[in-house]
């Protein structure tokens, strides 16, 4: 009988991330368990990095992998600031993934990127990567475990698919910033009902576009004090904010 | 007269024991315009002189972040400092990948210190053209190295290379104790005083030919800086408010030279009693 010994490099570790643009913000983020088959490997183990003040990158798939893409991703921006004296836009970043995961067509990163953050420009964007680098500007992305459960809900939710503006009306462009919130952390906490690995924390970026009135992010601040973190130093240039919020442990 | 003879010849010594190729590289930093580094409790600075080749040209640039925690000013050969750099940029890297810490600054310094011993003891292959002053932070505080493409470095309180340092080494001696407890705001002007001391005769300091860099906590005329006082290179505007601390140079009487008593000469000298 032939014994067949085999090594398989990759392996799912769960969870899900998500990001969604609003006119001069976006959000991005992810639950923070990291999975096995039917094993938790630990109930906190953080899918989403800022990158730049400007940009936060979001990973999933192979934690591995995700992980060291990251440090790499971080490196190669590292070299731009010493070669610029500036931090790399959030385009230029974008194709810089691309690349970077191309690189390895023949023995991917098995990892689902998404990138938010603010461009040149001042407006919110969204990036959402395949494993080897076929990307795209969008209004929102969900990926992950949880992606057949939530993207259908920002299909209809963002793009307001399947729905018809009231009479004399037609739908927003884009959504304020409390509003993108909730749908945020309500597909969490849904995912979290109905899919077994996610769950345990939600940590959420919010990467807001230089000059922008803050009265509203203020508001939701305030509800949240001691969950919210400030990562940016400065108060000129773009702000990146951090919530982190509880999700069911079963 | 053995000079040269034994110099054109990285791995010959000459019969006093010495490398000319080595000493002749040291010419070479010498050459270069001058950098000053200093540091006190909380901070450590580095200033530096820049060169343009004429009124329609830029002007060189003398300083280079490594990391967050380290930065240098260079003189000598631009080019050698750029490879340089670079390495040094890489070593900081990889130390941050693979023992997920920052890499100390004399560990940094002693890597390229011994990447430039090589060059003087392999034939064929000549030294680096340029020296550093490195300054760094560590959990025991602010760091000032020196770097010289002989291979040696060696750590100081206060330091300057290039061309005419020894006018701002006499100044650092005579202030170096008083440096210790200063703010970055006087540590600034100690240095660009330090510096003024290597400049030609109708030369001046300006914000066109000064960098300033700066590893510590935020200062009273910075905003925006991380608790941990990363690393940053002041330049053009920036400068101006420092240039505005320094005590304006005196204008010079004109000198009385009292002529040297002739060899030989038993007089008694009449002076002031």
């Amino acid at each position: 009988m032939a014994q067949t010994r085999s090594f398989n490099p990759y392996t799912e570790n769960g969870g899900t991330i998500l990001a969604i643009s609003g006119q001069d913000f976006s959000v991005i983020a992810g639950d923070t368990r990291q999975s096995e088959g039917y094993s938790i490997q630990t109930r906190y183990a953080p899918k989403v990095f800022r990158l730049t003040d400007r940009a936060v990158l979001a990973v999933n798939g192979f934690a591995a992998d995700g992980n060291m893409f990251v440090k790499k991703v971080k490196q190669r921006l590292e070299w731009y600031k010493h070669a610029h004296s500036k931090d790399m836009p959030l385009k230029a970043i974008a194709r810089l993934i691309q690349t970077m995961l191309y690189a390895k067509r023949f023995f991917p990163y098995y990892v689902y990127n998404i990138l938010g953050g603010i461009e040149e420009d001042g407006t919110g964007a969204v990036y959402s990567f395949d494993p080897v680098g076929s990307y795209e500007r969008e209004a929102c992305r969900a990926a992950g475990a949880a992606q057949s459960l939530v993207q259908p809900f920002l299909d209809n939710q963002i793009y307001f698919k399947n729905q018809v503006a009231a009479p004399g009306t037609t739908h927003p462009a884009h959504l304020p910033l409390p509003d993108v919130l909730s749908i945020v952390i309500d597909s969490f906490t849904s995912a979290t009902e109905r899919h077994i690995e996610v769950g345990d924390g939600l940590e959420v970026y919010i990467v807001l576009a230089k000059g922008r009135d803050l009265q509203d992010f203020e508001a939701i601040r305030a509800r949240n004090v001691h969950l919210t973190q400030e990562l940016t130093v400065t108060e000129d240039g773009e702000r990146i904010f951090v919530m982190r919020l509880d999700l069911k442990k079963d | 007269m053995f000079r040269n003879t034994y110099d054109s010849d990285n791995t010959v010594f000459s019969p006093q024991g010495r490398l000319h190729q080595v000493e002749y590289a040291l010419e070479a930093v010498k050459q270069g315009s001058a950098a000053v580094g200093l540091r006190s409790k909380t901070h450590a600075i580095l200033l530096a002189l820049k060169r343009s080749t004429g009124e329609l040209a830029s002007y060189q640039q003398k300083m280079y972040r490594i990391d967050d925690h380290i930065g240098i000013a260079i003189a000598g050969l631009t080019s050698d400092a750029r490879v340089l750099s670079n390495f040094m940029r890489q070593q900081a890297m990889a130390e941050r990948m693979i023992y997920n810490r920052p890499i100390p600054a004399n560990r940094l310094v002693s890597s390229i210190a011994d990447k430039a011993q090589v060059n003087t003891q392999e034939y064929g292959r000549r030294p680096y053209g340029v020296g550093f002053l490195v300054i760094g932070f560590d959990k025991t505080g602010p760091h000032l190295y020196e770097f010289s493409p002989s291979g040696n470095s060696y750590e100081y309180f206060a330091m300057s290379i290039g061309a005419r340092s020894q006018s701002a080494k006499t100044y650092l001696e005579k202030n170096f104790e008083s440096f210790a407890d200063c703010s970055l705001e006087e540590l600034i002007t100690h240095g660009l005083h330090a510096l003024r001391e290597t400049l030609q005769q109708d030369k001046e300091l300006s914000i066109k030919n000064t960098s300033i860099g700066i590893l510590g906590p935020g200062g009273a005329h910075e905003t925006g800086i991380t608790a941990q006082g990363n690393f940053r290179i002041l330049e053009d505007d920036k400068i101006d408010v420092y240039l505005q601390s320094m005590v304006p140079k005196e204008v010079e009487a004109p000198t009385v030279t009292v002529p040297p008593p002739a060899a030989g000469d038993d007089d008694v000298q009449m002076g002031d009693n």
